[in-house]
């Protein structure tokens, strides 16, 4: 294991700590969407993926993140702060009235460093790719990167824009499916099965890659693949919901529940 | 002044001022109805044919807006906006994405292809959206100077949009502004507010009471939101009596609108709504439909005679 790998799984581990924090203090939120998804955002915005500058967050030729599955705000906003879009500090008003930072339950781009609004499951893979459209008409090299969830492939919409992208060609669009194998009220397969994953993603185009969404030399090694030459590309991650604290780990129970003062003794404990 | 369709002015009118690098168009599968067809032959980089993916086409568009390009996403209005309330509202408007939603077919205008066709709903629900605007120009003029207008203009738009051929009614010295009504034509005995095809049919009833000796004004109301409410107050003030007309819903569109401007102002006066008199109507041409769901011509001088009459 390299210095940088055990930089970022340390880098994972404080977010991780960060937004159970901020959750715990607002009582509300969404941990285990939060947790399945931070070692992916932790590569992207710390492992030298993305590109930006918190200094001036609208230059046009930054890459772009999306959050489709916008109820993971908790790790959205707790990476911003992390990255210096937003202090420490703002997080303290996350989902409070009159928070400075607009640091919302769903993320809004009055928010420095989003994009796009969220709340709604579906919308993501379209905007991401209307962006990507417009940073290549402008002729820039960016590349635009969004999460989503697998419950949200439930979604019609999202296979509407995977038909767009492929259609385009839109190979500086990269999708990540934060694959966790749970949503709200059942597990994903119960609710609706969305496999075969692979071979879906395949058949509307893509150049499709399947990972180990908790293993951090895999995500890099996929993230740094060169752009395929004419398809979009998606990356499975194979993903847990709750990752890093045993009793909220593939729980449906921990979708959209603050822990209590015990629990959140608790899952600090085990994320040290 | 040109007799068109509003779809055609605004379909031309991208074409000669798509040199500007950031308007970009997107359809979904109609763009021959829709018009948009000619601005993907003149500038195929910058159209973006979706599909009859209307969810899809309204979230790109929203991205595209994000990067700094100008979208017009086009589509016939009952499903540009009938698939895409969650996008709408989201990815568009909470958003505050410089899309423009260009809605054509709109009304019973539309005529054979039935209820499923004919948008009478949009116009209440897009202005009940915040942040967004809506606007519905009368004539090729109008259109023309329209579009031009919502390129300039940044922040959600819906453009609403009709498939008949319509009368010209303004030439070029006609200045079109978002925001701002307009009087077409003075009279003293009441006022009409009128939007879209029925600004055309409000002027046909106009010369029938001409020949009774009843003269009324005929205010355009091209901005159903926001609406221009001084023009309202000053204009139902003058006159004493009002009617609206619509080729829409008689919920939520621009009776609800001139309504809501009365209330504020504590105005309370003889009016008469012209609309769709909530219920679905059926297949025909456009003129029986204006005639058998009480928008057309004939229906305005009734109404125009019955507020005369209020006491």
């Amino acid at each position: 294991m390299t210095t940088d790998i055990a930089k970022l799984e340390n880098s994972a581990l404080e977010l991780r700590r960060l937004a159970l924090k901020i959750i715990f203090q607002a009582g509300s939120g969404h941990p285990g969407g939060s947790l399945s998804a931070t070692d992916l955002m932790t590569a992207l915005f710390f492992g030298g993926i993305l590109r930006y500058d918190t200094s001036n967050p609208k230059d046009p030729k930054r890459d772009r993140f999306l959050l489709s599955k916008g109820h993971a705000s908790g790790i959205h906003y707790s990476v911003l702060a992390k990255a210096g879009f937003i202090e420490v500090s703002d997080l303290d008003d996350y989902r409070k009235i009159n928070s400075k930072r607009f640091l919302s339950g769903h993320c809004h781009p009055k928010t420095p460093g989003v994009e796009i609004a969220s709340g709604s499951l579906g919308q993501g893979l379209s905007v991401a790719h209307g962006i990507a459209l417009g940073t290549r008409l402008q002729g820039f090299d960016s590349k635009t990167y969004v999460i989503l969830g697998d419950g949200e492939l439930q979604e019609g919409q999202i296979w509407e824009a995977a038909m767009s992208a492929s259609k385009f060609k839109s190979t500086n669009l990269i999708a990540i499916v934060d694959f966790n194998k749970v949503a709200q009220d059942n597990i994903t397969k119960e609710l609706k099965d969305i496999e075969p994953l692979e071979a879906k993603w395949e058949s509307f185009g893509w150049d499709v890659h399947r990972i180990d969404g908790h293993n951090m030399n895999e995500i890099m090694k996929v993230l740094k693949l060169p752009a395929h030459a004419e398809k979009p590309r998606v990356i499975i991650a194979d993903t847990i919901k709750g990752k890093g604290v045993s009793f909220m780990e593939g729980q449906t129970a921990w979708h959209g529940v603050a822990p209590s003062k015990e629990d959140y003794e608790k899952a600090l404990k085990e994320l040290e | 002044m040109k007799d068109a369709a509003t779809r055609d002015a605004y379909g031309q009118t991208l074409v000669d001022i798509g040199a500007n690098t950031d308007i970009v168009v997107l359809d979904s599968g109609v763009s021959d109805s829709t018009r948009t067809k000619k601005f993907g032959q003149a500038f195929p980089d910058r159209f973006f044919n979706m599909g009859i993916a209307e969810a899809d086409m309204v979230c790109t568009a929203a991205g595209l807006a994000t990067t700094g390009k100008i979208p017009f996403a086009t589509s016939f209005a009952c499903f540009l906006l009938g698939r895409t309330m969650d996008q709408v509202l989201v990815s568009m408007a909470y958003s505050n994405t410089n899309v423009t939603l260009a809605g054509t077919h709109c009304g019973l205008a539309v005529g054979e292809d039935g209820p499923s066709a004919q948008m009478i709903v949009d116009i209440a629900y897009t202005r009940a959206i915040p942040n967004m605007i809506v606007i519905q120009p009368a004539d090729w003029e109008e259109t023309v100077q329209a579009t031009k207008a919502l390129v300039d203009y940044e922040g959600p738009a819906y453009f609403r949009l009709g498939r008949p051929k319509v009368k010209g009614i303004f030439d070029s010295s006609y200045k079109f502004e978002i925001g701002k009504g307009r009087v077409v034509k003075e009279g003293s005995d009441l006022v009409i507010f009128a939007t879209g095809t029925m600004v055309q049919e409000s002027l046909v009833a106009m010369e029938q009471l001409a020949n009774e000796n009843i003269n009324v004004t005929l205010v355009n109301i091209s901005t159903l939101k926001p609406i221009d409410s001084e023009i309202v107050v000053e204009q139902t003030r003058k006159h004493g009596r009002l009617i609206t007309a619509e080729d829409h819903n008689i919920i939520g569109g621009l009776g609800d609108a001139v309504g809501g401007v009365l209330l504020d102002n504590q105005i309370a006066v003889p009016f008469t709504r012209v609309a769709v008199n909530d219920q679905f109507a059926e297949t025909g041409t456009g003129p029986q439909l204006y005639e058998k769901y009480g928008l057309s011509h004939n229906h305005i001088v009734k109404a125009v005679k019955d507020t005369l009459n209020k006491k």
